[in-house]
This record gives C-alpha cells, sequence and structure tokens, in this order.
C-alpha cells in the first residue's frame, strides 16, 4: 500500500483553479521532486498537504486512509504525520533557535521540556548548528535559518517532510549548506517531497520526478526518464531551458 | 497677579479645599484607570474575535465590528449622553459616575480594539502559516508567536491613546462628575485666582500622565525589547 496517494486532487485560490485532477502515489522512503515553471501549482500542492488551503475535489490518502481536511481531528493528525518547510523559512522571530524548535513539541504535543531540549540540541547539532542555539533568526543567515527551520518540522518526528523550495531565497553559496541536510535526511529513510529549481540535485537523490504545469501533472517517471527523454512536449521545452545554462 | 497667588495660597490650600481636590483627583484618576484597564482588556478579546474564521463565529465579527466603527466616530460627549439616557430609559438607578466609568470603557474598548487589530495584522502572516502547520491553536498561535510580535507595534499607539484620554475624562463634568476639571472651575468660580487653580489642576494632570507615560516606557523594554546585532 503506498504511503500517500493523491487522487483527483483540485484546489482554488478564489474562483481560479491552481490544482486540476492531480493523481499520484508515493511509497514509504520515496523523494519525490516536483518541478515546473513558476505558479505551476507545485507549492499549493504541498500547502494542500499540510492543510493550508483546503482541497475543493478529489482526495488524500495517507496509509490508505482518506484525510478529511475539514475536521478538525482529522487534520491534527495529519499535521501531526506531515512537516512542512516554507521557503521563507517561517521561524518565530520572538524565539531564539532552542526556543523554535522545542516550542512545538513542548506546547502542542505535551512533551517534558528537558526531552524536548535534547532532541532539538541534537537536531541542531546534527544541521551544523549546535553552537547557535541561543541565536535569534534575525541574528543569522538565511542558509542557517533554513536549516534551523529544517530541524524544527524534524522535532515533531514527522513521517513526510515536505521541502517547499527550500533553498531558493538563499545566497548561492548558502544553497549547498541546506541541500546537504536535505541528503542526510533522505539517507535517513524519510519520505521527501521537494519542490526545486536545483536541477542537478533533483537529478541526484529524487526516486521519482513529477513535473507540474498549469496546476497539471504533465509528466512524472525517474529522473532519468524526465530529463534525458522526456515524452510530452511542455517536458521537453522546460527540460531544454534548465539544461541549456 | 503673583502676589495675589501668594497671598491666597494658604487659604486656597485649607482642608475642605484640599479634600475637595483630592475627591476630584481620584475620579479622574478612577476613570483613567478603569478606561485603561478594562478598555485594553476588552479591546484585546474584540481584536482578537474579530479575526476569528468561520462561519460559525460570522455574527460576532460583525457585532465587533460595528461596534467599534460606531463608539470611535460618536464624541466621547454624545457616548456619555448616549449612555445616561440608556441608564434613564431602563429605569436604573445609578451615580453619574458609574454612567461615566460605562461610557470611558465604551470608548477605550473601541479605540484598543483597533490598535491591537492593526498590531496583530502588522505581524507576517507566514508565522501564522507556520503554525498552523505545526498544529498550534488559534489561541496558542496568538499566545506564543504573535502576541509576543506585535506587542512593538501596539504599545506606543495604546500609550499614547492613555495619556489622550486622560485628558477626555473631562468631558465627564458635562454629566456632573466632579473631576478635576470641574473641580478647577468650581474653586475658580468661589474667587480664587485662575492662575492658581488651574496652575494646580494643570500638575495634578501631569502627575496622572507622567507615570502613565513612563510605565508605557517600561513596557515597551519589557515586552518589545531591540535586539542589538
Amino acid at each position: 500500500m503506498p504511503q500517500l496517494e493523491l487522487i483527483d486532487l483540485r484546489a482554488n485560490y478564489g474562483d481560479l483553479a491552481v490544482l486540476e485532477r492531480i493523481s499520484f502515489s508515493v511509497n514509504k522512503g520515496e523523494i519525490i521532486s516536483l518541478i515546473g515553471p513558476s505558479g505551476s501549482g507545485k507549492s499549493t500542492l504541498l500547502r494542500v498537504l499540510v492543510g493550508l488551503l483546503a482541497p475543493a475535489g478529489g482526495c488524500i490518502k495517507l496509509d490508505g486512509e482518506e484525510i478529511d481536511y475539514r475536521n478538525k481531528a482529522s487534520l491534527r493528525a495529519v499535521r501531526s504525520r506531515i512537516a512542512i518547510v516554507f521557503q521563507q523559512f517561517n521561524l518565530f522571530q520572538n524565539m531564539d533557535v532552542l526556543a523554535n524548535v522545542t516550542i512545538a513539541p513542548v506546547k502542542v504535543k505535551g512533551q517534558p521540556p528537558a526531552d524536548a531540549e535534547a532532541y532539538a540540541r541534537h537536531l541542531l547539532d546534527r544541521v551544523g548548528l549546535g553552537h547557535k542555539l541561543h541565536a535569534y533568526p534575525d541574528q543569522l543567515s538565511g542558509g542557517q535559518q533554513q536549516r534551523v527551520a529544517i530541524a524544527r518540522a524534524l522535532a515533531l518526528k514527522p513521517e513526510i517532510v515536505l521541502l517547499d523550495e527550500v533553498t531558493s531565497a538563499l545566497d548561492p553559496e548558502l544553497v549547498n549548506e541546506v541541500l546537504d541536510v536535505v541528503r542526510l535526511l533522505a539517507a535517513d529513510g524519510m519520505t521527501i517531497f521537494f519542490v526545486s529549481h536545483e536541477m542537478a540535485f533533483v537529478r541526484e537523490v529524487s526516486s521519482k520526478v513529477i513535473f507540474m504545469a498549469d496546476g497539471k501533472v504533465v509528466e512524472s517517471g525517474t529522473p532519468a526518464q524526465i530529463f534525458d527523454s522526456p515524452q510530452q512536449a511542455r517536458t521537453r521545452e522546460f527540460v531544454g531551458k534548465i539544461l541549456r545554462h | 497677579m503673583l502676589q495675589q497667588i501668594i497671598d491666597d495660597a494658604p487659604k486656597f490650600f485649607g482642608y475642605f479645599n484640599l479634600l475637595f481636590l483630592l475627591q476630584a483627583l481620584a475620579a479622574t484618576f478612577l476613570l483613567s484607570l478603569v478606561g485603561c484597564v478594562l478598555g485594553f482588556a476588552f479591546g484585546f478579546l474584540l481584536a482578537i474575535a474579530r479575526r476569528t474564521t468561520g462561519w460559525r463565529l460570522a455574527p460576532l465579527r460583525g457585532l465587533v465590528i460595528v461596534f467599534t466603527e460606531a463608539f470611535r466616530r460618536i464624541p466621547f460627549l454624545v457616548t456619555l449622553m448616549l449612555v445616561f439616557f440608556a441608564f434613564q430609559a431602563l429605569k436604573l438607578e445609578t451615580s453619574v459616575f458609574t454612567v461615566a466609568l460605562c461610557s470611558v470603557c465604551l470608548i477605550a474598548t473601541a479605540f484598543i480594539a483597533e490598535i491591537v487589530r492593526a498590531g496583530l495584522k502588522s505581524v507576517h502572516h507566514n508565522q501564522w502559516d507556520a503554525a498552523a502547520a505545526m498544529n498550534f491553536t488559534y489561541l496558542e498561535t496568538l499566545r506564543y508567536v504573535v502576541v509576543p510580535q506585535a506587542w512593538k507595534v501596539m504599545l506606543p499607539p495604546a500609550f499614547s491613546f492613555f495619556v489622550l484620554f486622560i485628558k477626555d475624562t473631562a468631558l465627564a463634568s458635562q454629566i456632573g462628575v466632579i473631576e478635576l476639571t470641574f473641580a478647577g472651575k468650581v474653586l475658580a468660580n468661589k474667587g480664587f485666582p485662575a492662575a492658581l487653580t488651574f496652575g494646580t489642576i494643570l500638575v495634578l494632570y501631569f502627575l496622572l500622565s507622567w507615570p502613565l507615560a513612563r510605565f508605557g516606557q517600561w513596557m515597551e523594554v519589557k515586552l518589545a525589547p531591540a535586539r542589538t546585532h
């Protein structure tokens, strides 16, 4: 049974259809990369998965069970299993690094503060920020903030992590430090959704690449299939443009 | 004039005048304090109610909007009269002081609700998204994430409103509440020099509003510290 299954998923912003009949499934431990031009619905898809935008139709099944995004209990259950990391980091500006990582485990999940802090220190060590525990977000570089954001998402011990253009807001020299952290997650066997324009990296880590345009899945397949022998004209055009520079 | 003030001062600061001034000061102080404290509490609640989502609470949001928009536009004096006649119409026996208390609460609530609303709005929406994605409830998001970041936007206008507000309580004299301004008029009418009378009133107003402004500055340092990089 696939871990996550999307069936005819649709979503709208007001009257505008932003996702149309999205269907695919994901197995545990897979790394699914979503690529495509801006406005193709990649980030929106992640927002729908984590319940920040209610789907307008179709359904999403987690371990075979349909998620009811209009039901608070169901939504809470989903959010305890799927974590999201945002393009703009979205760290809590009023808290230092350690507090950012421990607040949800302590206040939302009710973990003992000492346990949450020990785990947070472990995670922050892993992303290379064990020495910045008491820095505030505005005192960190973008790359450091994004690594804190990843640690914060992992602190909730999710089964699936959604990475929404996690390197797009970073200066070029900071991109690799974040990608290294994503490699660590991949090596752990975490299921990952990876929305990105870092094509070389997508090719390296993905188990499946999904090319989206205008809110639809145009083509999906292994990295080799999508990048070397795309079947659809839209995909060929997009991949051609990307590979030219 | 100076000679006259010096001559009249001992009589002016006699026991009964002092008692009278003290009572007036207490009235102004109470109106301001109750207005600020309850106004802040209720204003906060209204702002929080206004930011809720979901159709079930839509009527509540409607009421909040009507209330804040109305009471920020009605002159204080008119509010006083409205409350005064509302109590009469309901045949409730109340003192004019109670009427004034209710009025200051209504007005402060409406203004503070708007200040808090602006403060909450100033916090970037991505903070709400992050909190929601981590299963924070609406109130948890406010408490841990949004309100701590909103203080620095809310406190300065809130305290400048409070300082204005202390002076506005003078209007309560129009329905017969003996507060500082009214007391000044009474003493001036008794024949004390205006400079002496209103000079004293000025000092008393200052004694009320200066600590309040200091308190505001202290709160800003405490709740919205500026970090050095």
